[in-house]
């Protein structure tokens, strides 16, 4: 078997294990799902009107145009929820036992980014299959909603991989746990709940320049008028340059984890 | 070749000095004890030769292969069962094994198979499909034995692999390592209590303040520090009598109370007969008698000046000794 194989086998087995760990322990499922599916039922059944103020980009339902706010938000805790179980990992001593063993170590952290995609993907399909049932419509018909899936999926991975990386130079659980609050600033500091056009400043620059507003964009235009080459292209830069940030500051983390000890 | 071989290592953190400058070598089908209390050195020791943390000076070989420079041939010859089992308390133990194997590079089905025979070995195959964070220390123990075995390393490393276990099940422990040991496998073994060391290694190293201060088979450490000797309790009135006749047969130590009388013999247990022969045609009667070995304890205070275990180790060791 080449290495290039063993190492895909590492990453599938650890991605698994890292799946299991999340639906084995509620505490890290809860932030993925509930809190998200808990907060797009309040906000559709309280500010549904919402969709008839001006500058409010036309949409069949505010369920349609809350979806990708709501898988965003769930992406982006299942990227916290990663970092958290990693340095989970790391307090125990687990992750010695993998850079004990001959693999590349980037792989390691691989495992753990590809077990975190799989819950995007998860979130993703949550949200659309919540949204199909309730009667939301999705614009862009199945390649839409394969698209807005993808897109989600791939920034999983972007999040995760700035999670895993704070994960491996703390070592600290409560320190990734701790930024659970900033992950809900930086949502809200982008369009995903809601429309630039209707927030005020400074809000609305810092919003217009946040790179989730560009991905929350690239999933929700499939989803409430269809696909668009400008939004996808622009959420698929957002996700490339978080992606190479995240995996920049995780091969930094991991050498100086690998020197300190 | 020596298995591992140790020259001038050292480690620092920051102004901490952990490991300054030690040597040592291991030969291959050898058990080694690395023996020395909490914060002397040894898991920074075994953390660098096992290729988890990098050096900051020296050098060492383990399996033939350096550990800087070639780090992934020594993780692919080594097993690691780290102190205090790092295992996830969510995964049960065939995931773990599994999960090891394919750590390791085997294929599926070896994995497989390889899982369930180590779970076998280890007398967990009816818990295998439990979680571990169900586990008893003991069992958690085995679960890690196991999962260090599951690419049959040639070198094993085991981290205070007793430490916090009851005596059955460190005695368990201690019976596997004696298997595996027969079996071909060099085994690096750290630990704290000195009964483990005695019972278990083939050579000990003592390491304190990060310096190795002995080295040496456990019989010719505690050789250095002296012969066994043999304390007599006596009637009080017979004491000095006592003291006349056992100054003949081998040379008198400071009496540790007045009914006691304890004199060093050079065979141990074959010179029991001749002393208690001696006390009889004196017509001595003799109330008991304990032959006392020199312990890797009293090598421990030879060589550093205090204990290596606190007085509760002791107890425990006691307790695991043989009748």
């Amino acid at each position: 078997m080449s290495d290039l194989a063993k190492s895909a086998r590492v990453v599938r087995a650890l991605g698994a294990r890292s799946i299991r760990q999340t639906f084995r322990r509620p505490q890290l499922m809860a932030p993925i799902v509930v809190f998200p599916t808990l907060l797009l039922a309040v906000q559709t059944g309280g500010a549904g009107a919402g969709i008839e103020l001006p500058g409010f980009p036309p949409v069949q339902s505010f369920l349609q145009f809350m979806l990708a706010g709501s898988m965003m938000q769930s992406m982006m805790l299942a990227g916290n929820s990663g970092g958290i179980a990693f340095a989970v990992d790391i307090e125990m001593g687990f992750t010695d036992r993998l850079f004990a063993a001959p693999i590349p170590r980037f792989a390691i952290v691989l495992g753990r980014l590809a077990g975190t995609a799989a819950l995007g993907l998860f979130a993703a399909i949550w949200f659309l299959a919540i949204g199909l049932i309730f009667g939301a419509e999705i614009a862009g018909g199945v390649p839409g909603a394969l698209l807005a899936m993808a897109l989600t999926t791939a920034a999983a991975l972007a999040v995760g991989g700035i999670g895993a990386a704070i994960a491996l130079r703390t070592g600290s659980a409560s320190v990734v746990q701790g930024l659970f609050p900033l992950v809900l600033v930086v949502l809200f500091l982008s369009s995903a709940f809601f429309p630039q056009e209707l927030m005020i400043e400074p809000a609305k620059t810092i919003a217009r320049y946040n790179p989730l507003s560009f991905i929350v964009e690239g999933v929700r235009e499939p989803i409430i008028s269809g696909i668009d080459a400008t939004h996808t292209l622009e959420a698929v830069a957002a996700i490339a340059g978080i992606v190479v940030l995240g995996l920049v500051l995780s091969a930094r983390a991991l050498r100086h984890r690998l020197r300190v000890g | 070749m020596p298995s591992i071989a140790v020259e001038g290592l050292e480690r620092a953190f920051g102004e901490v000095r952990a490991v300054q400058g030690i040597d040592l070598a291991v030969e291959e089908g050898e058990i080694y004890g690395f023996l020395g209390p909490n914060g002397a050195g040894k898991t920074t020791t075994v953390r660098m030769l096992t290729t988890l943390l990098l050096p900051t000076g020296g050098r060492a070989s383990v399996a033939g292969h350096d550990i800087v420079a070639e780090a992934r041939q020594v993780r692919g010859s080594i097993g690691v069962a780290l102190q205090e089992a790092a295992l996830d308390p969510l995964m049960t133990g065939r995931e773990l094994i599994r999960l090891q194997a394919t750590l390791q590079g085997l294929p599926p089905a070896a994995g497989r198979e390889r899982a369930d025979a180590l779970l076998e070995r280890v007398d967990l195959a009816d818990a295998a499909d439990r979680r571990v964070g169900g586990y008893s220390g003991g069992m958690k123990r085995r679960l890690d034995l196991a999962a260090a075995l599951v690419h049959e390393p040639s070198v094993l490393f085991l981290d205070e692999p007793t430490t916090g276990l009851d005596p059955v099940s460190r005695k368990t422990i201690w019976e596997e390592v004696r298997a595996l040991n027969d079996d071909g496998t060099t085994v690096f073994l750290t630990t704290q209590y000195l009964e483990e060391a005695d019972q278990l290694a083939d050579n000990v190293g003592i390491i304190d303040s990060g310096r190795i201060v002995a080295e040496g088979t456990p019989e010719s450490l505690k050789g250095e520090v002296g012969n066994p000797y043999i304390e007599l309790l006596v009637g009080e009135r017979a004491v000095a009598e006592a003291e006349r006749v056992c100054a003949e047969l081998g040379r008198l130590l400071p009496p540790k109370d007045g009914k006691r009388v304890l004199v060093e013999v050079e065979q141990g247990a074959a010179d029991i007969p001749r002393v208690v022969r001696a006390l009889d045609e004196a017509g001595i009667a003799v109330e008991s008698l304990e032959l006392v070995r020199p312990t890797l304890d009293d090598v421990f205070v030879a060589k550093t000046g205090h204990h290596l275990e606190k007085e509760e180790d002791r107890d425990a060791d006691e307790e695991m000794a043989p009748a």
